[in-house]
């Protein structure tokens, strides 16, 4: 027993592990409160696709040497910037999703740009530096949502008509257009097979690209940058290709997640949205100088069906309305900083 | 009547993981006696400070064996600590001293004089404030004690090198119990003219009565202050003598002297090979610690050279210099054309390769796979291990099995002993890591070999492997090697021509079958005062 006890966390680290037996445990309860089980799954699977892109995009920053992306809040931003302009562009379904892709991109693309230069000059603080790098864009695009000329009266305040609202309803425009894809029922209720399988073909496509030339010289990059410079590669540039990867995953994932979501939420949304992204992969078994598509998986699924079965568990364990609003907060912001705790490794 | 023993070490013996460092050694210091401790890098000077000195890395490493007799009585140093309350003072080589504050401050750190004032009365001692006039006062004093003229009140940032060293002194010396200074090759960071005082400082304390254990490879400031002598080589004692008795050529001989064993193979002549495949001139290499100043030096085509020295003369800096690691001017020529400096992908592409003296640090990939490690460089830069995706040329991809095929020969061929190619190679044995170092330099198909410091660090099986590597290399490939080493030994084991690399210049240039004296001495700096006394 104690052996195999060992096994497992040689195998897979102590966040796993621990994080596995709660989950257990929170199953186990929700199955004596007579919860119903296969609606807390398919919940779980819905919010692993909604944020599965949000966290594959830490894997180039982690593996370039730049660290956890904190500051993936800026690629958030020009996700929701194009997502809003394939609204204002009064396009819809599939089309409209594609769109707003396509237009993150070279948005997130600058950001990344400018945001990599400023990280070449502050290595080794970079996670700090990021973190509030985040927190400003955030607050600078604050008063962006309010003076950007939009126009479609969906999404500007209705009294004025200036200024984007604070939530924007994809009703209508390309809610669930990944979600619902491919129809699939199972207990009547619809699986999210499109947005996991673009969540797969957006790993392998990472995948792919760690085994190129390119990916090659970033894996060395990140993981010994003398050695990288010995090699005669330019380590900063290859830093830039990873935070820009970054930005323009952050961007798509957002666009995901509001698909999926139904809403996007501008002005303070974004603000803690590299947290929930970064304690996932943590979890998964990433640290920030190492990182693989595996500790995204498995951080997703660990992290975010912690998160939505605990939910109900607690609500009904404490009814009183108030009290289980505080007790789900201590629990996930209690999972980020254990995974936090974790930044290291697994040692 | 004989003077009273300070310090006895009666049969001091040290291991380090079953690697013996200290072979007994004996030795006692008098009161009023200045005794100098020489030896290469690597003969055990430091970690017998270090047991003097009671330093946690000797106890965390399992203790020594041997004696220690202080004032006549055994003792036995455990901290630093320890040894302070004894009387033991140590001066440092790299400066502790706390750069904001002032030259008092330093001085009577941690030993500050208080006095009581209304609020320590009622809340205790650590409340008293500062007698700052009597603290300066003894800082005065102790200054004066050692000749040096200078405002205590100054802080230490932007004080000379030469006076943070004074200072560091005042501060033991005003220590009042002190019988026992320990001066850990404090001359080397200094100037010509600021060692000559601090040495006349030495000789002040002395005459106070202060026993001096003084460490450092400066022959000739060894026989300018020390009574006596004690020669330390591979971790044996081999020899005490008197002042009277010696003389540089003497010290320097019993530094080196040792058996040489050549490998398998016979010192070409140098008339043999007249092709140059490197020339370098004027080459300066700013490498902290390891400075190269204007060093012209030919690297002839099949030859094994040897660059050699002692630690901190340069030696290092200058296969980093020509690899583009460090900032270097001036200009090397290979194969009669001239190489771009500073920029290490122009260094490799011509045909150079570099195997560095920092393994951890600049030589691999920790928390990657060997293959991985082994082909890095050479598919960054010579496009090799590449196919491209889908026929499309500007996306290459890593040849996997092509990669996987030559991993396995090269683990094969260097006998790299690991789980297989895919094991990370933090996991590997020093040696083992040095091989990964050493495939990874071969598969670019050198011309010119730069190999550092290629056994340190490394088990004695281990670095005979490696040697034999490189003469295996140099003698089937023809491969030009050029290898750094402190060890002398290992130099005149398989080079051709070894040059000495002193203060960042090449000294002159031997072969591996001259005298120790001649090895000693240039290493010392003294080589022409050799060829002066011959005259």
């Amino acid at each position: 027993m104690k052996n195999l006890w060992n096994k497992c966390i040689e195998r897979y680290g102590y966040p796993k592990v621990y994080i596995t037996i709660f989950l257990a445990l929170l199953l186990i309860i929700a199955i004596i409160q007579k919860q119903s089980i296969p609606d807390l799954l398919i919940d779980s699977l819905i919010r692993i696709g909604m944020n599965s892109i949000l966290v594959l995009a830490m894997v180039p920053g982690i593996i370039s040497g730049t660290g956890l992306n904190f500051a993936l809040s800026i690629g958030i931003l020009c996700g929701i910037l194009a997502g809003c302009i394939a609204i204002e562009m009064k396009l819809v379904g599939l089309t409209a999703f594609i769109v707003a892709v396509l237009i993150n991109i070279p948005l997130a693309a600058v950001a990344g740009y400018f945001y990599g230069l400023l990280l070449n000059r502050v290595k080794g603080d970079e996670m700090t530096v990021g973190t509030y790098m985040g927190f400003s864009m955030v607050s600078l695009m604050s008063i962006g949502w309010l003076v950007l000329p939009f126009k479609n009266p969906d999404m500007v305040w209705a009294i004025g008509g200036r200024g984007l609202r604070v939530t924007i309803t994809l009703v209508d425009k390309y809610d669930k257009v990944l979600d619902h894809l491919i129809p699939f029922k199972l207990f009547g209720r619809n699986l999210p097979i499109g947005t996991l399988l673009f969540f797969a073909i957006c790993c392998f496509l990472m995948w792919l690209f760690l085994r190129s030339k390119t990916g090659a010289a970033m894996i060395a990059a990140g993981d010994n940058q003398k050695f990288a410079e010995a090699s005669g590669i330019n380590v900063n540039k290859q830093r830039m290709i990873g935070v820009i990867i970054s930005m323009i995953l952050g961007g798509i994932g957002i666009i995901v997640y509001a698909q999926s979501y139904g809403f996007f939420q501008l002005y303070q949304g974004p603000l803690m949205m590299p947290f929930v992204a970064i304690s996932a992969i943590l979890i998964g078994g990433a640290s920030a100088k190492k990182a693989s598509i595996g500790n995204v998986i498995s951080g997703l699924i660990l992290f975010q069906a912690l998160l939505t079965i605990s939910l109900p568990v607690i609500n009904k364990m404490m009814p009183e309305g108030n009290l289980s609003e505080v007790i789900r907060i201590i629990v996930s912001n209690g999972v980020i900083l254990y995974a936090l705790t974790r930044m290291g490794g697994n040692e | 009547m004989e003077a009273k023993n300070v310090i006895e070490l009666k049969n001091i013996e040290k291991e380090y993981f079953g690697n013996k460092v200290l072979k007994g050694v004996n030795m006692t210091v008098k009161k009023g006696e200045i005794h100098a401790l020489v030896g290469e890098n690597g003969a055990g000077k430091s970690t017998l400070m270090n047991i003097i000195f009671g330093m946690p890395v000797i106890h965390s490493t399992g203790g020594y064996n041997g004696e220690i007799f202080f004032d006549g009585e055994a003792v036995e140093i455990k901290t630093p600590k320890d040894a302070m309350d004894l009387g033991i003072g140590m001066v440092h080589q790299e400066f502790m001293l706390l750069p904001g504050f002032t030259i008092t401050e330093n001085i009577k750190l941690n030993r500050e004089i208080t006095k009581h004032n209304p609020v320590s009365r009622f809340l205790g001692p650590a409340l008293k404030s500062l007698d700052i006039p009597a603290m300066r006062k003894d800082a005065q004093d102790a200054l004066k004690n050692l000749g040096m003229n200078v405002d205590d009140w100054l802080p230490i940032a932007g004080l000379p090198v030469g006076y943070m060293q004074f200072v560091e002194i005042a501060r033991e010396i005003d220590k009042k119990n002190i019988k026992l200074l320990v001066f850990d090759e404090p001359t080397a960071v200094l100037a010509e003219s600021e060692a000559e005082k601090l040495l006349d400082a030495m000789k002040k304390l002395a005459d106070k009565g202060i026993a001096i254990l003084f460490i450092t490879h400066r022959l000739d400031e060894v026989l300018s202050v020390a009574d006596n002598i004690t020669v330390l080589r591979d971790g044996e004692q081999v020899g005490q003598i008197k002042r009277e008795d010696a003389t540089i050529a003497k010290i320097a001989q019993m530094m080196v002297g040792r058996k040489v064993e050549r490998i398998e193979r016979e010192v070409r002549t140098s008339e043999e090979k007249q092709d140059i495949i490197m020339s370098i001139r004027n080459l300066s290499v700013d490498m902290p610690g390891e400075m190269v100043h204007n060093v012209d030096l030919d690297i002839k085509r099949g030859e094994i050279l040897g660059i050699g020295g002692l630690a901190g003369q340069g030696k290092i800096g200058i296969a980093n210099g020509i690899m583009g690691l460090y900032n270097a001017t001036g200009e090397v020529i290979m194969n009669g054309k001239k190489l771009k400096l500073n920029d290490p992908r122009e260094s490799i592409k011509n045909g150079l390769a570099f195997v560095s003296e920092d393994r951890r640090g600049v030589g691999l990939l920790l928390d990657n796979s060997i293959e991985l490690n082994i082909v890095m460089t050479s598919m960054q830069i010579q496009n090799k291990f590449l196919k491209p995706f889908l026929g499309l040329k500007f996306l290459q991809m890593q040849d996997h099995k092509a990669i996987r095929a030559w991993a396995e020969k090269m683990i094969k061929d260097l006998d790299i002993r690991c789980t297989g190619p895919t094991q990370y190679t933090r996991r590997l044995s020093g040696g083992n890591q040095q091989k990964v170092c050493i495939a990874r330099a071969l598969t670019l198909e050198p011309e010119l070999l730069f190999v550092s410091e290629p056994t340190r660090g490394i088990d004695i099986g281990a670095k005979k492997l490696v040697l034999d590597l490189l003469v295996k290399l140099n003698q089937e490939l023809g491969m030009t090697i050029v290898m750094t080493s402190s060890e002398l030994g290992e130099l005149r084991s398989i080079c051709d021509r070894i040059a000495i690399v002193y203060n960042g210049t090449v000294q002159g240039i031997l072969s591996p079958k001259d005298s120790d004296v001649d090895f000693g001495l240039m290493m010392a700096g003294k080589y022409d005062l050799l060829s002066k006394e011959v005259m």
